[in-house]
C-alpha cells in the first residue's frame, strides 16, 4: 500500500467538485486509458473573470483522484492568470506530498489545467497544451520532449527514475532512457561554465526564467568556480549567505574581510560574474553580520 | 472492523495447527539437527517426518524432497541447475505469463548468452502444446511452465506438457506454488523432474518452500557448503519451518477434494454475484480450468488502486493488476500477455479465497463490492452513461502497448 498522506486519502474518499461544468469556458482532456489515468477538467468563469464553477472527472488511482479534487480547490476563484501560476508541485503540496512514484498525478493535474486555459484562450479551438505537443520521446506512454523538458526544469529532475516518477516516461520498455538521459543532461549536467565565453550569453539569454533553486545553484556555482579561486589565491575567500529574488547577500571572509579594496571587489568581480553567469540584474550585496 | 481476506494467492494465515507443531522448535527444541548429541540430534526425526509429510502430499519419495526457504529458491535453483548441469545445452522454453521469479530469471540466463523461447497464451490464457513441442530442440536443457497462473488461476495442462517433455528427453520444471494444495498432485502419474512450492500459500509461514527433484535428475546445487539435505542445499535447516510446512502439507491433504469443492462453490457465488450487480464487469483467464479458490474480474473504465483503496475501507483485502498496484507503471504482464484490452487491465481484481473464508464473508463482499465500483464510474471520464447492465457498451477506442 503506498504511503498516502492524510490529506490524500480525505481527497481520495471525499473528492471535491466531481462532474462536469455545464456550458463550460474552458475544457482540459488529459491522459488516457491505455496510460491507466485521465483526467477531464471543465471550468466556467463569472463576470469578473474569475473561475466560479470547476469540476473534474478522473480515471485512475487514489492519487489521482485526490491530485484531480485538490486541483480544483486551488483554483476556484482565481482569475485565468493566477490559475496559470500553478505549479504540479502547488497541487502536491497542498495535498501534503505525493510519494515519489506518483508524482505524475500531479503533473496530469497540471497539465489539465494548461489543455483547460489554452481550450479558453482559444475558443475552444486548441484543446491539447503545447507541452504535449512535438517530437514524442516516450513511445510507451506518449509523453514528448516538450513535456520531459517541462518537468526537469520545474522540479529539478536529475535522474531517469525521477522523470519516469513526474511524466511515465521510460516507465514502459525503458527504450528511451537514453534520450531522457541526454535531455537531462543538456538541462542539469551541462554548465555554462563549460560553454567557451561567448556562448556563455547567448545561453543565458536563450534560457527559459530560472526557478529559485536553478538560480541559487548557478550562484553558488558561479562563485565557486569564478570568483572564489582568485579571491582564495590572496588568502581570502566569499560565502553565499541569501538570496532574495534578484538580491544576492555575500560575506566576505579570511583577507578580504579586512580588505579596503572589498567594496571594489564586489561590483567589479562578484556583481559583474554573476550578471554575466546568472542573470542581468542581479545586485550583490554585503550581508550585515 | 473485521478484515475479510481474500488475497489468499498473496499469502495466507498460518494454520493454528501448524503454529502449535513449530512452536516447541522456536522455544526448547532449539538445537541443530546436525549436532551429535542428542539435544539437537534427535530432531532429525522431526525433519524426516516433515518429509514425509511433504511427499505423502505430493506422491513421490521423501528423498525427492529439499527443503528451501521458498518458491522463489526452488525456482532459480532448477532454472540454474538445468543449465549448469547440462553445459552442452543453452536453450530453455517458458510461458509468457510466468511469476516474476522464473520469468526474470530466464531473462537473466539469456542476457548470459542462452536462448531463451517465451511461449504465448491465447485470450483465455491458454496455452498451445504445439507451439511448445515445435519448440523443443536438441540444445533445450529445460522447459519452466507454472502448474497454475497466481493472477488468474489458470491451469496449465501439466500432464501433457510433462509427458512431452519426457518423450523429447528435455528437463521439465513447474513453478507449482499456487497449485500444490489446491489441485491433487500426483508426481508419480505426472513425469515431473523439478517441482518447486511454497509454505506460505497453504498456511505454513514465510520463508519455508520445498524443491522436488526426481530421482536421477543431476542437480546443480544454488546454495554449496555443508551436508545438508542431501548436499543438494546447504544451510542449517529451518527446523521450525520445515515442521510447520510438513504439517500444513498434512492439513492440506486431509480433505483436498471437498475443501475445495466448498471453496470452489463460495467463489462460483462471488463471481456471479458480481458479474451480475455490476455493469462492464468481465472475467479474466480460463472459466473451464481454473483454480478453484481464485476469481479475477475486470471493472472496466476504473483503475484497480482505487478499488482496493474503498475495498480496504471495508476491511476487504484483494490485489489488482493495474500499473498503480504493479510497483511500476505498467500494468500486469499476465494480462496483458492475454491481450486483455487496457479499459480491462487497470481496473482488474482478484479474489483469492481459502479454506478459512467464510460463507457471510463472501455475502459482504457481494454487497459492499457494487456500490464502490458505481461510486469510482461516477467519478470516472469514460463511464458509459446509466447503462442497466448487460446492455452493449460503446467503448473508447482501444488501444494496445
Amino acid at each position: 500500500m503506498w504511503d498516502y498522506t492524510e490529506k490524500v486519502k480525505e481527497h481520495f474518499f471525499h473528492p471535491r467538485n466531481v462532474g462536469e461544468v455545464e456550458n463550460p469556458d474552458g475544457v482540459g482532456e488529459v491522459g488516457s486509458l491505455a496510460c491507466g489515468d485521465a483526467l477531464k477538467l471543465t471550468f466556467r468563469l463569472d463576470g469578473q473573470g474569475r473561475i466560479a464553477d470547476v469540476k473534474f472527472k478522473t480515471f485512475g488511482c487514489g492519487s489521482a483522484i485526490a491530485s484531480s479534487s485538490a486541483l480544483t480547490e486551488l483554483i476556484k476563484g482565481k482569475t485565468i492568470e493566477e490559475a496559470e501560476k500553478i505549479t504540479n508541485q502547488d497541487i502536491a503540496d497542498y495535498l501534503g506530498g505525493l510519494p515519489e512514484q506518483k508524482m505524475h498525478c500531479s503533473v496530469m493535474g497540471r497539465e489539465a489545467l494548461e489543455a483547460a486555459i489554452e481550450y479558453y484562450h482559444s475558443g475552444g479551438k486548441v484543446t491539447k497544451p503545447h507541452s504535449l505537443e512535438g517530437k514524442v520521446v516516450c513511445t510507451c506512454f506518449g509523453v514528448t520532449e516538450s513535456e520531459i523538458r517541462r518537468v526537469v526544469r520545474e522540479n529539478n529532475l536529475k535522474t531517469v527514475e525521477a522523470v519516469t516518477n513526474y511524466c511515465k516516461a521510460g516507465g514502459g520498455c525503458g527504450g528511451c532512457k537514453p534520450d531522457i538521459e541526454a535531455i537531462i543532461e543538456e538541462i542539469q549536467g551541462q554548465s555554462l561554465l563549460d560553454l567557451p565565453p561567448d556562448k556563455r550569453r547567448s545561453a543565458v539569454a536563450e534560457k527559459k526564467p530560472l526557478t529559485n533553486i536553478q538560480k541559487i545553484q548557478l550562484i553558488q556555482q558561479t562563485l565557486d568556480q569564478e570568483i572564489r579561486p582568485a579571491l582564495q589565491a590572496d588568502g581570502g575567500d566569499i560565502e553565499l549567505i541569501d538570496v532574495e529574488g534578484n538580491r544576492v547577500l555575500v560575506a566576505f571572509r579570511g583577507m578580504c574581510a579586512k580588505c579596503a579594496v572589498s567594496e571594489f571587489t564586489m561590483a567589479e568581480v562578484v556583481q559583474k560574474k554573476l550578471r554575466q553567469f546568472v542573470t542581468e540584474d542581479i545586485v550583490v550585496e554585503e550581508a550585515v553580520s | 472492523m473485521k478484515t475479510i481476506y481474500l488475497d489468499n494467492n498473496a499469502t495466507t494465515a498460518v494454520d493454528p495447527a501448524v503454529l502449535d507443531a513449530m512452536m516447541p522448535f522456536l522455544t526448547t527444541d532449539y538445537g541443530n539437527a546436525s549436532s551429535m548429541h542428542a539435544f539437537g540430534g534427535r530432531l532429525r526425526h522431526n525433519i524426516d517426518q516433515a518429509r514425509e509429510q511433504v511427499a505423502a502430499l505430493l506422491h513421490c519419495c521423501p528423498e525427492e524432497i529439499v527443503f528451501t526457504s521458498g518458491g522463489t529458491e526452488g525456482d532459480i535453483t532448477a532454472i540454474n541447475s538445468a543449465l549448469l548441469a547440462q553445459p552442452e545445452k543453452h536453450h530453455i522454453i517458458t510461458s509468457r505469463v510466468e511469476h516474476p521469479a522464473v520469468r526474470t530469471t530466464c531473462r537473466m540466463m539469456q542476457k548470459r548468452g542462452n536462448r531463451l523461447t517465451e511461449l504465448p497464451v491465447d485470450e483465455l490464457g491458454r496455452l498451445n502444446l504445439h507451439q511448445l513441442e515445435a519448440a523443443l530442440t536438441d540444445d533445450t536443457a529445460l522447459v519452466t511452465i507454472m502448474w497454475a497462473n497466481n493472477e488468474t488461476g489458470v491451469v496449465f495442462p501439466i500432464q501433457d506438457i510433462a509427458e512431452l517433455c519426457r518423450a523429447k528427453g528435455v528437463q521439465f520444471h513447474s513453478d507449482s506454488v499456487q497449485a500444490v494444495g489446491k489441485l491433487p498432485v500426483n508426481l508419480r502419474k505426472t513425469p515431473i523432474d523439478l517441482l518447486s512450492m511454497s509454505g506460505h500459500k497453504l498456511h505454513a509461514p514465510k520463508g519455508i518452500g520445498a524443491l522436488y527433484i526426481r530421482k536421477g535428475t543431476p542437480l546443480a546445487p544454488l546454495m554449496t557448503g555443508g551436508h545438508q539435505e542431501f548436499g543438494k542445499r546447504a544451510g542449517t535447516e529451518n527446523i521450525a519451518g520445515i515442521v510447520a510446512l510438513g504439517k500444513a502439507c498434512e492439513l492440506a491433504q486431509k480433505d483436498l477434494s471437498g475443501e475445495n469443492e466448498r471453496i470452489r462453490r463460495l467463489r462460483d457465488r462471488l463471481e456471479r454475484t458480481l458479474l451480475r450487480d455490476c455493469p462492464d464487469a468481465r472475467l479474466n483467464g480460463d472459466p473451464d480450468n481454473r483454480l478453484p479458490n481464485t476469481a479475477n474480474i475486470s471493472f472496466e473504465f476504473i483503475e484497480g488502486e482505487a478499488i482496493l483503496l474503498l475495498m480496504d475501507e471495508k476491511g476487504i483485502c484483494a490485489s489488482s493488476g493495474s500499473a498503480c498496484t504493479s510497483g511500476s507503471l505498467e500494468p500486469s504482464h499476465v494480462l496483458r500477455a492475454m491481450g486483455v484490452p487496457f479499459t480491462a487491465v487497470h481496473g482488474s481484481i482478484r479474489f483469492s479465497l481459502s479454506r478459512f473464508t467464510a460463507d457471510e464473508e463472501i455475502d459482504t463482499v457481494c454487497r459492499e463490492l457494487p456500490p464502490i465500483i458505481k461510486r469510482l464510474r461516477q467519478l470516472s471520464p469514460f463511464s458509459p452513461k446509466d447503462r442497466a447492465p448487460g446492455a452493449p457498451v460503446e467503448r473508447p477506442e482501444q488501444i494496445r502497448l
